[in-house]
This record gives C-alpha cells, sequence and structure tokens, in this order.
C-alpha cells in the first residue's frame, strides 16, 4: 500500500543542496563549548543549565558558539542573534515582563498566513533580535522526517534566520523563530522552489491540519489520519493561507478514542477514528493475560508492583457500560452496548482490537479559554466513511464555513457560535436529525423556542377574536 | 539546485510576483516513513512497552519496529537537530519523528541497533551536565510537558515557559524514566489564558495569569486601536468609551468586573496588564482528552496563584510535586488524577494534597451553577469542621 502525493515530489538530497562545509558544521569543540561565555550576564539564566532534563540554554549557547565562529558573511542576520535573546531573556526574568512588543504586520506577498511579526522592546541593547520574526513552515503528517530534509532546513535556517526553532508549535508546524522582515520573502522563496514545502497558516485562517501516528505504527487506527490530513490540507490551501473567517479554526484527526492529538480538546472540526461493528477478540490471547504471560497495559505500569492482572477487576468490572463477562472461560462482549472507549483494547492490545468497518465520528467547536471559556467538541456525527478523497466530509467542511463565515463574529470561535445559536440552529445547517447521543441528558429547563411552524394554525392570530372570548 | 546563498536568494523584490510558488502544502509523508513503517503501513498488530521509553510493536507481517523515545525542549537550535540527524543517520537509516508531545522517536527494525541506539542516547550529555536525549516518557509515567512561547517569544505571557517545564521535569524526572503511577500523568503549560497550547484538558495544567487590570496608554490608544474593537473585546462588559482631560478619545476600565483574561491587549496594545507583582501562575488539575473509561474532562483550578519565582520556580515545583506524589500513593490502577479526584472526592482531593481551598477556587462566572453541591452527600474534612465552628455549630 503506497500513496500518491498531491504533486510529483522532488527528492531531497542534502548533499546537493546544502549551504555549510563540514569544517563549517563543526567548527568547535568540546572543551571551548565548556569555556565560552556569551556577551551578556545571565546569572539567572544560566541556573537552567543544572540538573537532568536538556537544558534549552544549554543547547542555545551551542548555538551561539558556533555561530560567532562561523564567518561573517556566511549568514544574513547577525552572528550574534542567540546570545542577544538569552540577554532578553535575563532581562525579563530580572523584571518579570516579556520584552517583546505587541503585534507587527509582517508576510509574505499574497499570503494573509504563515508568518507572525515580532519585535524587541529594547532594540538598543539587543539589536540582533529587534525583529525577531515567525515562519510556520507546514509538518509533515505525524512528524516524521528524513534527515536529509531536517539539515536542509537546518541550514537554510542557519543561513537567513536565527537557527533557533520549536519541533514543533502547538498547532503542529515547524516554527522558524527569529529573523529580520528583509529575509521574509528569501525563506518563503527557497522553501518552495528548493525545497518544494509550503508555510503553514497563522491568523484567521485554516490552522494547519495535524494528526497522530495513526496506521504508520498504531494498531488502533480506525482512519488513515495521515492521508486525510495531507489531502484536507491541500485541498484547502487558500483556505490556510488567505484569511476570510471570523476567526482561527482548526482540523485535528485522531485515529481512535484514545485521542493522541487531543482533537476533542482543540480543534474546531475533531475526527476521531472509531468502528461500527464488533471488537475483535483473539480468546487465546485472553488466557494468554489471564495467564500471566503477556503483562497488561501493554507493560504500562511495569514499574511497579501491582499484584497479578485480575481481568474482572482490571477489565470486566472496569468497563463503563458493564457489556463484558466471562463464560466457559471465554471473554464475551455484548458489542452493540458497547460505547468504544477503549479501555479493554488499551489494557489487553494482544487479545483485543477495534472492529473492521471503520470511519469516524465528527465532533464540533473545541477551543482554549478566550473568550467564553474552555469547550471541549460536541459529538455531532456518530459516523462517517473515510475514503479518499473524503468529499462526504468536505461537503461536510463547506456547510459549516459558510454558515460560520456568514454569522460569526470577529474572533469568535465555532464552538461560540454553536453555543450562541444552540444545537438545534447547527442541525439545521447541517441539515441532519438530532439524535440523544448529542447530549449527555436532555434538558432540564422547559424553555423550548418552538417555531410558527411547529404549531397548527401558525404564530399569527386576531386579537379580536380572542377578545370575542374575553372580556378585557 | 542548491540553497541559495545570495542575500536575497532566488527573490527578486521588483518582481514579487515572478516564477511565485503558492500553495503547495507539505510535503508529503509517505518518504519521510522508514521503509519498516512503508511495509506494515496499518498492519500493525500489538505493541509492548519492554522498559520506560521503549516500544516494540509487531505487525501481521510478523516485522518488529523497536523505538526509543526521548524527551526533548520544543525550543531547540539546528545544532541539535543536527545532532539528531546524526542518530538517526547512524542508527535508524536517516529517519525520525517527533511526538504531539514534542518527543524525539528514533525507530529501528533490529534489537541490537535499539540497544546500540539507546547506549549512545544516554552518554549523550551537554557540557553542563544535562541530558541531551534522556529516555523515557511512556506508559504509566510522565512524558514531555507541552508548552508555549513564554518570554522567548510571546507578547502577552504572564510567565515564562521554557524555564518553568525545565524546573519541573527536572523535579520530576524519576517519573519521567520510570512507570511507577496509577496511569499516565500529562502535564501542560500556558502562559496565558489565550493558552496558545489548549492545556485545559490536562492531568495538570500550568497556567500564567495576569492579575491587575490594564494600564490605559490614554496618549496614543485613540491612534493605534479601533476603540469600539476594545471595548466589544471584553467579555465582561468592563471597558467603556472615556475622555482624557484633553479631549482626546480613549477608554475607562471597571476594575471589579475585570477578569484579567487580556483579550483587551489582544485587540489594542495600549492596554498592557503585565506587571511583575501581579502576575503569576495558576495550576490546574484533574483533566484529560481520552475517552478511555470515563469522558475527556475539563481541568480544574486547585491552586488559584503562585508567584513567578523565575527562574526555577520552587513554589510551582513544589504544588506539583505534592498533588503527583498524593495521587501515585492513593490512586487505583488505570485510575487518572481526575477519576480518582472523583472517586475520593474534591474535598479528599485538597486535604490529600494538602492544599488550601480558598473563596478563588470557588466559581463565580456565569457558569458558576454547574459547579454547585446541591447535595447533603459529603465528606467530613478540617475545612468543614471550620466552617462549622465559624457559623457557631460546634466549639
Amino acid at each position: 500500500m503506497a500513496f500518491e502525493p498531491a504533486q510529483e515530489q522532488k527528492i531531497l538530497k542534502y548533499e546537493e543542496l546544502r549551504i555549510y562545509s563540514d569544517e563549517e558544521l563543526n567548527n568547535y569543540t568540546e572543551e571551548e563549548l565548556k569555556n565560552f561565555k556569551i556577551k551578556h550576564e545571565i546569572p539567572d539564566v544560566d541556573e537552567l543549565e543544572k540538573g537532568p532534563w536538556p537544558s534549552f540554554v544549554a543547547d542555545t549557547k551551542r548555538e551561539a558558539l558556533h555561530r560567532r565562529k562561523l564567518a561573517k558573511d556566511r549568514m544574513m542576520i547577525e552572528a550574534d542573534v542567540a546570545e542577544d535573546l538569552l540577554g532578553q531573556l535575563q532581562v525579563s526574568f530580572d523584571d518579570g515582563e516579556t520584552h517583546w512588543k505587541h503585534g507587527g504586520i509582517v508576510g509574505v506577498f499574497g499570503y494573509g498566513g504563515g508568518v507572525i511579526g515580532r519585535y524587541s522592546d529594547l532594540q538598543e541593547q539587543f539589536p540582533s533580535i529587534a525583529h525577531f520574526h515567525t515562519m510556520r513552515v507546514n509538518q509533515t503528517m505525524s512528524k516524521f522526517y528524513d534527515t536529509d530534509y531536517l539539515r536542509c532546513l537546518c541550514d537554510l535556517w542557519e543561513y537567513r534566520g536565527s537557527g533557533l526553532m520549536n519541533m514543533h508549535g502547538s498547532t503542529g508546524d515547524i516554527i522558524f523563530l527569529g529573523t529580520f522582515t528583509e529575509q521574509l520573502e528569501p525563506v518563503f522563496y527557497e522553501l518552495g522552489h528548493v525545497l518544494q514545502q509550503d508555510l503553514g497558516g497563522s491568523g484567521s485562517n485554516l490552522r494547519s491540519p495535524s494528526c497522530c501516528l495513526g496506521k504508520a505504527r498504531c494498531e488502533y487506527a480506525c482512519i488513515d489520519t495521515q492521508d486525510m490530513c495531507y489531502e484536507l490540507t491541500n485541498y484547502y490551501q487558500d483556505e490556510l493561507h488567505r484569511p476570510a473567517f471570523p476567526y482561527k479554526f482548526k482540523f485535528k484527526f485522531d485515529g481512535c478514542p484514545n485521542g493522541c492529538v487531543a482533537s476533542i480538546a482543540r480543534s474546531d472540526m475533531s475526527y476521531i477514528g472509531t468502528w461500527r461493528d464488533n471488537i475483535r477478540i483473539d480468546q487465546e490471547a485472553v488466557q494468554a493475560y489471564i495467564g500471566g504471560e503477556i503483562p497488561p497495559n501493554g507493560g504500562a505500569h511495569a514499574g511497579k508492583d501491582w499484584g497479578k492482572f485480575d481481568i474482572e477487576n482490571e477489565v470486566i468490572n472496569r468497563c463503563p457500560t458493564q457489556c463484558m463477562w466471562m463464560e466457559d472461560g471465554k471473554l464475551m462482549i455484548d458489542d452493540k452496548e458497547c460505547t468504544r472507549c477503549m479501555h479493554c483494547i488499551d489494557t489487553m492490545p494482544a487479545a483485543l482490537r477495534p472492529g473492521t468497518d471503520t470511519g469516524c465520528s465528527i465532533l464540533f467547536g473545541a477551543k482554549a479559554p478566550i473568550l467564553e471559556g474552555a469547550q471541549m467538541s460536541v459529538l455531532t456525527i456518530p459516523f462517517v466513511k473515510c475514503e479518499h478523497p473524503y468529499d462526504n466530509i468536505k461537503e461536510i467542511v463547506e456547510k459549516v464555513w459558510d454558515w460560520w463565515m456568514e454569522e460569526g463574529k470577529n474572533r469568535e470561535r465555532l464552538g461560540e457560535l454553536i453555543q450562541r445559536y444552540g444545537i438545534p440552529k447547527f442541525l439545521e445547517v447541517l441539515e441532519i436529525p438530532a439524535m440523544p447521543q448529542m447530549v449527555t441528558e436532555p434538558r432540564s429547563n422547559p424553555y423550548i423556542f418552538w417555531k410558527s411552524e411547529d404549531v397548527p394554525g401558525g404564530f399569527e392570530r386576531d386579537i379580536n377574536v380572542y377578545r370575542a372570548k374575553h372580556k378585557r | 539546485m542548491a540553497l541559495s546563498t545570495e542575500r536575497l536568494g532566488l527573490y527578486n523584490p521588483e518582481k514579487p510576483m515572478q516564477n511565485r510558488l503558492t500553495d503547495l502544502g507539505p510535503r508529503h509523508f509517505w518518504q519521510y516513513f522508514p521503509p519498516i513503517i512503508q511495509n506494515n503501513y496499518g498492519k500493525w498488530k500489538s505493541h509492548e512497552i519492554l522498559e520506560p521509553g521503549i516500544l516494540v510493536h509487531v505487525s501481521e507481517t510478523g516485522d518488529k519496529v523497536f523505538t526509543v523515545r526521548c524527551g526533548g525542549c520544543r525550543f531547540m537550535s539546528v545544532e541539535h537537530i543536527r545532532e539528531m540527524c546524526e542518530i538517526a543517520d547512524k542508527y535508524c537509516d536517516g529517519y525520525l519523528r517527533f511526538t504531539t508531545r514534542n518527543n524525539i522517536e528514533f525507530m529501528t527494525d533490529s534489537q541490537d541497533k535499539m540497544e546500540a541506539l539507546k547506549k549512545d542516547l544516554q552518554n549523550r550529555k551537554h557540557v553542563t551536565g544535562s541530558y541531551k536525549f534522556p529516555i523515557g516518557g511512556t506508559g504509566a509515567g510522565i512524558t514531555n510537558i507541552v508548552h508555549t512561547q513564554g518570554f522567548l517569544h510571546c507578547h502577552t505571557p504572564a510567565t515564562d515557559a521554557s524555564s518553568m517545564v525545565k524546573a519541573v521535569l527536572d523535579d520530576l524526572f524519576d517519573y519521567f524514566q520510570g512507570m511507577t503511577l496509577p496511569a499516565q500523568v500529562r502535564i501542560s503549560m500556558a502562559c496565558c489564558l489565550n493558552m496558545c497550547g489548549a492545556v485545559h484538558c490536562s492531568d495538570i495544567a500550568l497556567l500564567g495569569y495576569h492579575r491587575k487590570p490594564p494600564v490605559i496608554d490614554h496618549e496614543v490608544i485613540d491612534s493605534l486601536c479601533e476603540i469600539p474593537l476594545v471595548i466589544a473585546a471584553c467579555p465582561t462588559g468592563a471597558i467603556s468609551p472615556a475622555k482624557t482631560e484633553e479631549g482626546k478619545k480613549t477608554v475607562k476600565i471597571k476594575d471589579e468586573r475585570c477578569m484579567f483574561c487580556g483579550n483587551c491587549y489582544t485587540m489594542c496594545m495600549a492596554v498592557p496588564l503585565a506587571d511583575k507583582e501581579g502576575d503569576g501562575v495558576t495550576i490546574l488539575a484533574g483533566g484529560k482528552i481520552s475517552n478511555r473509561i470515563s469522558p475527556p474532562e475539563f481541568s480544574k483550578v486547585v491552586v488559584p496563584w503562585l508567584p513567578n519565582e523565575f527562574p526555577r520556580y520552587p513554589d510551582v515545583c513544589a504544588h506539583v510535586k505534592r498533588i503527583v506524589e498524593a495521587y501515585a500513593a492513593d490512586a487505583k490502577k488505570y485510575e487518572r488524577i481526575g477519576d480518582w479526584a472523583k472517586r475520593i472526592g474534591w474535598e479528599r482531593f485538597f486535604e490529600k494534597c494538602d492544599l488550601p481551598f480558598t473563596e478563588h477556587l470557588i466559581d463565580d462566572y456565569r457558569l458558576q451553577y454547574d459547579t454547585y453541591r446541591t447535595s447533603t452527600q459529603f465528606k467530613y474534612t478540617e475545612a468543614a469542621w471550620e466552617v462549622s465552628r465559624a457559623a457557631g455549630g460546634i466549639e
């Protein structure tokens, strides 16, 4: 099974594309690094080199030394950018406040998303980070890379930017942190023309969609998260780069209800893989779990002695629907009562597997607290089949966007719009009927918004007819 | 065509549209799957964690892939990435991946290569002693703390991120490298209420928080901002139009209505609210995103505010550790922090974690009613006796 890219993919060979020679890349010794001091006094920042967890300060200093030893004309922005960044961090610790200015409109021609302007408010003290713009580079699906590609990005960003990055931003993109305005277009041009790689989204756009590891290395994946994510990312490039929305919009793809990319908490439209047939059971493996030959939960609890595995206590009694039991030494499941919570499968992955008739549930409206409080996405469409090129799903997407673009207020996320209008209105937009699965319980207030067409005779009435029967 | 070394590369500012390429999207994923992944795509059958940080996945074809998971800083230099590349070239045919929680994963198809890789990674340390690639972050332990930008790159933070995460993970390092907890514990960190990292469904969430209403830059607000937008941005209606003594248009803020969300500042740079004494950290607990056993849950505020003690946040670290240890000692196998708190009751949670309960922890926002207890099913704890005493009910 292989996949067709949206367009032919150039093969990237670092040896053919590189900027820096091996001598330039290995231009300092461990000894020099030990004795290296950056140009600013940073006593509090230095404290962050202690302790076992990887120190971002030690790492940044490594970059600072490397840049200091590169020839001046081998970087398009100042060599001491990493040193100035650490210097400003120390001042921020001293002041207890950030020193990045608010806002700054920069971008690449024709795009409204992908670049975020950033300026220091201590430009005299730290001139090399006077501009420190971010560029979002659309990550590959599930963040798999080869070293040719990563090394090319490293050379490009060392040459035209700070050499400092995020792997990755919260939404998913590779983040290039810190360059001057002049270098934005050149970086974009090199990315596109040499590396066949686009920027991601920022601003009131579709944000770079992201997905879990899926079928690449997970036995639970019910949908092709990578293929769906790639297809929808490419299909909606215009929405990713040119702001037309009231606010941001996020797609995230989870292969199963375990939810490893947290789509249910942070995407306006969450796709969560699921199945509608029966859990597959390997009774021999069930016995192996009971007998202790296979550790439960994939060995996740190996660090502590929790005693012998007890299928009654650890699986059957913990099933939220109580739809499992043992019969003649066999594990039985009443699948029609199962809510696919994953606990039994997670606990005995070698014995139980999701069914084979798979698709995804679609939920809408998750977001962080700003403005109207945090929301999780609401289960709206129980099951859809997910087959390339996902035309059924695109149709749903477009209904939602049309409504949100028409009715959404500035900076109103989809979840807030749904709350403002109510789910019944949203169902009208989607042209789907209501079902009890959309709520945890039916309403307890009886303030139902009946419509004129719901009631025989409608809302239009004649006061004279009423008065003929009732005196004033 | 190599990467350009011209000052502006191939870009010609005179003709910005010449040969312009747009909307290429990301590079295709298939070429970045190592052969073992390509050959077994969609055929994975089961997996096991061999030891903390080391996974083996078994395919229907009989193939096995070994994964070594390493913690990493989200903020990293190209030097660090080049070192990862060197490792991946040496042991993994030039492939690697990153996880949603910013871990680095190296995969190989043989146990021998995995063992060699493991040794190599354990020996790589920064000159000042910290690990470059600590192995762990699997199973019933604590994985990498996802976080936001903080003072390194953000214009609205109420605290710093990379430093706090470094401090907390130094303290919890044994839990990263071990699997001794009742279930996984996911800690997340965001520097302000915007929550770029969406930390609101984490077992433990660390949240930078402002506590002073904005200061108004009357001199420039009218020229830099759309005043109606600033007013509309306030979710509580605390901002209204005003005039300065000189007659310039500006805004005024009803302090008692301000909940310090900073949404006005996002719309307008002339109303900053950051302040050294005012800013600090809120801790939330009990959230999750998985549907396993119980439905996903929001995190709840359990510590309303702690000071920003740069650079190592001793108070924040101590509080997080206290919650983790109380949970580790008391929860049942498979029980997440929120499930444990629900089972024992939140009143008992505060007692077991030795956290004070103050009026700041009782919701007084619009949706407060959902959190009221309207039942006589409660547990007696010291906090309850205190109320009885204060009300004159007992001596």
